[in-house]
């Protein structure tokens, strides 16, 4: 049986509930639970002021309520499952190493920022910076996966070095930027400045899109490896059109400012 | 025991334990799979001669192929894993990555990992990309029709080879007929190669040479010409004529198997015996008895 959580008092002020993670909740006692400390603004107070606890923790966390104002949930976990049933706040699975969080309607700013393994899915649309690093950070995600089946919003995947970040719907400008590696599918549409600084990776949407005059235009080919991504992402849920799998995809390479050794990939076919 | 006009005769075809690996070939057109598949398992009949042993086991359909294109599998066998991966290395290195529009995938789930797109790799000269999906690293390597797609580890689990029979008939056009026949049945089972032309050897080989420098020599028991001339001699009267079939395979059962389907489809008129190769039991780790498998398959 679940740990169930609903929020019975909406907090006033961010509140900081890292400890709603498996990782620090599997050793504690069922009473144990509503006793964790969390952070109301400055101000220390027990998660039982926020939160109605039921249930028992099995591995995995059920989340109820508008946590738009609950923040670092999941963060740095590494292993279980957290299902928030709603919307959830900043740093959802930030720094996350392993374990899954699906949320059912949408995330804010710095989901899985510096995430380093697991999977999280957002059924909603998700914020800013996504899957980035922090400010200052030369690094961001280094592994894991993040499926967000509606849109982001800009930065995402800013200094990603390792892993997938899949967007349905459109993402915002600067996607990818100063990205090292690793791999970002858009299938909607991107806003401009697309893999400014990125070093390696691939970014890859299936619309056309601006591409910054520091990227250089190959070649137009059929990339096979493109085929396992979309069998991928098929069985995670989303809808790609059948034409796509043996479809042509434009490459441009760059940033020429950087190592120029990433690659964005627009599909010749338009699908909005 | 005798079926038909087709004597059986009471001996094992001796096997031996290899390690054995799947390629899976995909690419543009069935025709160009093929052609890196016939490419790949050229000059692989023997590991005596060839380093390795290597045949076509199945063509694939597109839907059922790793990336929805047209696949053929090949199995390969070497007599350990770390020189079956440096053949591996060298063939898809030579006859896949050279083919128009192919891609090459690890067929095996279980077994010892070698590394081979994690080699072939460097052909990409610093401009290869791996990407990692479902846990499973592939190379892409640039080439000039676009990118050669390669599993970066590939599997190898122990296997067994030299399976075994030996088609007597009384002419050569009789042997031919029985061993087309034969190679046509065992070809449907899965899981196994004939690594010989067609399926068929007609140059047997015992251990050893008169001359020091030969590990193997012509199997002088078994050749017609010789009947008269040498000390033992395994012609019978009305013998003028030995196929081999050898049959390598990934699970015993499977090598079992294509050898009792190959010798019930190899009994013909004109077939006066059908038997098997050994070295006495003393050398290979598996013995397959034809009455055994024979009686197996009546059950």
């Amino acid at each position: 049986m679940p740990l169930h959580l609903k929020l019975h008092t909406q907090p006033e002020v961010p509140l900081e509930a890292d400890c709603i993670c498996p990782d620090k909740i599997q050793s504690l006692k069922d009473s144990e639970i509503s006793s964790m400390i969390v952070f109301h603004g400055n101000r220390q107070v027990k998660l039982g002021e926020f939160f109605d606890c039921k249930g028992a923790f099995d591995g995995e966390i059920i989340i109820d309520g508008d946590l738009n104002n609950v923040k670092h949930i999941g963060a740095s976990m590494t292993f279980g499952k957290i299902i928030v049933e709603g919307n959830i706040g900043l740093h959802t699975g930030a720094a996350m190493q392993g374990g899954e969080i699906i949320i059912e309607g949408n995330a804010s700013d710095w989901l899985a920022a510096e995430m380093q393994g697991g999977k999280i899915t957002v059924k909603g649309n998700a914020g800013h910076m996504t899957g980035s690093g922090y400010r200052g950070s030369t690094v961001g995600m280094q592994g894991g996966e993040i499926f967000i089946h509606g849109n982001v919003k800009n930065e995402t995947g800013h200094v990603m070095r390792r892993g997938l970040i899949v967007v349905g719907g459109d993402s915002g400008d600067f996607t990818g930027v100063n990205m090292i590696a690793g791999t970002i599918i858009v299938l909607g549409n991107m806003g401009i400045r697309t893999g400014a600084g990125m070093r390696r990776g691939s970014i890859i949407c299936f619309n056309e899109a601006e591409i910054l005059p520091t990227f250089m235009r190959n070649c137009e080919y059929q990339p096979s490896f493109i085929k396992f991504y979309i069998n991928y992402l098929e069985k995670n849920g989303f809808s790609i059109d059948s034409s796509y799998t043996n479809g042509t995809f434009e490459r441009w390479s760059g940033d020429s400012v950087e190592l120029n050794r990433g690659e964005i990939l627009l599909s010749t076919k338009k699908s909005k | 025991m005798k079926i038909k006009s087709t004597e059986i005769d009471d001996t094992f075809a001796e096997a031996f334990k290899m390690f054995g690996s799947r390629i899976i070939i995909t690419a543009e057109t069935k025709e160009w799979a093929t052609a890196a598949a016939q490419s790949i398992t050229g000059f692989a009949t023997s590991v005596i001669g060839c380093k390795c042993e290597a045949g076509i086991e199945t063509e694939i359909l597109p839907e059922n192929s790793p990336d929805q294109r047209h696949g053929v599998s090949v199995l390969f066998f070497a007599m350990d894993s770390q020189n079956l991966g440096k053949r591996l290395v060298e063939r898809i290195g030579q006859c896949v990555m050279t083919c128009p529009s192919t891609s090459c995938y690890n067929g095996i789930d279980n077994g010892n990992e070698v590394v081979v797109g994690g080699q072939l790799r460097y052909f990409g000269d610093g401009h290869q990309i791996s990407k990692k999906i479902l846990n499973k690293r592939l190379w892409r390597i640039p080439v000039m029709d676009g990118e050669f797609l390669v599993d970066d580890i590939f599997k190898v689990k122990e296997a067994v080879g030299g399976g075994n029979i030996l088609i007597m008939a009384k002419d050569q056009n009789t042997g031919l007929k029985a061993a087309k026949s034969a190679v046509k049945a065992m070809r449907e089972i899965q899981n196994i190669i004939l690594p010989f032309p067609n399926g068929v050897v007609r140059s047997g080989s015992k251990v050893g040479s008169k001359y020091k420098a030969l590990i193997a020599s012509t199997n002088d028991a078994y050749c017609p010409t010789l009947s008269g001339v040498v000390e033992k001699t395994e012609i019978k009267e009305g013998v003028n004529c030995v196929l081999e079939i050898v049959i390598d395979g990934l699970e015993l059962e499977d090598v079992e198997q294509a050898m009792r389907v190959g010798v019930e489809a190899a009994i013909k008129p004109g077939v006066k015996k059908i038997s098997a190769g050994n070295y006495g039991g003393g050398l290979g780790q598996y013995q397959i008895h034809l009455h055994k498998l024979l009686a197996k398959g009546e059950k």
